[in-house]
């Protein structure tokens, strides 16, 4: 089973707890740039909720 | 006494030509390393020895020293157990990994062709006792018998490989109209669009699409791709990782995956070529399921 490992989100709101850290960011240049960095780091895959949030899952 | 020297060592002759030529014909074998090529011979020579020298023992009326075949097959089936372990261990540091149900058939395949080559010595000594022409005769017809049979099915026998497109729709990647899977970033969707080659494989019957829906399978197709043709990969990249997809509707597979060249002409023969696996081989066509009955 996959777990999220980390949540990159350009809107506040998206954030609630949930155990996954959440980094948020400002824009959307700085989403992808940070879950780019997030996948490489963790050698997890990034995947894209809405047009604000991406997720890190782990499998 | 000279006679069955004589037997034992056109038997034995017999059953090592056996294995080295089926060491050579099916490309699925792995060991084109020295040490790997080495053991399979070794081991196929005792095993063409095995076979040779029951049938003395036979001729002699020593029945009891027939028991050393039982020896001989648990020993084939912990050199299996070993090559299982051996190319498991290995699989994990595979970049596209062959999966379960691929080692298992190869450990298999490797058990049977001791099999093989220990029935082609002992038919073969056998003939030889009566006469040396017949026995080479004998021999060779084993030869040709024991390469037909080790040559299972290939994919293009029950599938079809066509070329599918590789387009995003937001984040989800598509060949064709099968769904891959969603990537979030803009920078490794860029590199897909550029880089990734998508197949379709449409089975060709009732008994294709189950076959083709078995996971190792699968995998199997895809291990086969990136290492006859490289692929574009590292480890730390999961998300470049070949994948494939079922439309669950008629059974097709997307395929997506990240080749050196993009060149599907090679892609598809290789494809063609990639051994049904024993274990994905399934015959709905032929159980009795009162399909069609009233």
């Amino acid at each position: 089973m996959a777990t999220i490992v980390a949540v990159v989100t350009s809107n506040e709101e998206r954030a609630k707890g949930g155990g996954a850290p959440v980094f948020i960011v400002k824009d959307h240049d700085a989403l992808q740039k940070v879950g780019g960095s997030l996948e490489k780091i963790l050698d997890c895959t990034a995947h894209e909720i809405t047009d604000d949030t991406l997720i890190i899952v782990e499998r | 006494m000279e006679l069955y020297l004589l037997a034992v060592v056109v038997g034995v002759g017999f059953g090592c030509l056996a294995r080295f030529r089926l060491l050579r014909t099916d490309f699925r074998q792995y060991p084109t390393y020295p040490q790997g090529r080495f053991i399979h011979l070794s081991l196929g020579f005792i095993a063409a020895f095995i076979g040779a020298v029951a049938v003395p023992s036979v001729l002699d009326s020593n029945w009891t020293a027939v028991t050393f075949l039982g020896l001989a097959a648990t020993q084939f089936r912990e050199v299996r157990k070993m090559e299982r372990d051996t190319l498991e261990k290995i699989d994990e540091d595979e970049l596209v990994k062959r999966g379960s149900p691929f080692i298992e058939g190869m450990a298999q395949a490797f058990e049977s062709r001791n099999y093989l080559v220990m029935f082609t010595s002992l038919v073969t000594t056998l003939l030889t006792v009566f006469s040396i022409w017949l026995g080479i005769v004998g021999g060779f017809i084993m030869l040709f018998i024991v390469k037909r049979n080790m040559s299972g099915m290939i994919l293009s026998s029950i599938a079809d490989v066509k070329e599918g497109e590789i387009r995003f729709e937001g984040p989800n990647l598509y060949v064709s109209d099968i769904h891959i899977k969603n990537v979030g970033l803009e920078e490794t969707r860029q590199l897909i669009q550029d880089r990734a080659v998508g197949v379709i494989v449409i089975p060709k019957g009732e008994d294709s699409i189950v076959t083709l829906s078995h996971l190792g399978q699968r995998q199997a197709m895809l291990h086969q791709v990136a290492t006859v043709l490289g692929s574009y990969l590292d480890s730390g990249e999961p998300s470049l990782l070949p994948l494939s997809k079922r439309n669950m509707n008629d059974g097709r597979i997307g395929l997506f995956m990240m080749p050196q060249e993009r060149d599907f002409k090679q892609i598809k023969t290789v494809l063609e070529h990639v051994p049904v696996l024993d274990s994905a081989i399934r015959l709905p066509s032929e159980a009795d399921k009162g399909k069609g009955k009233r």
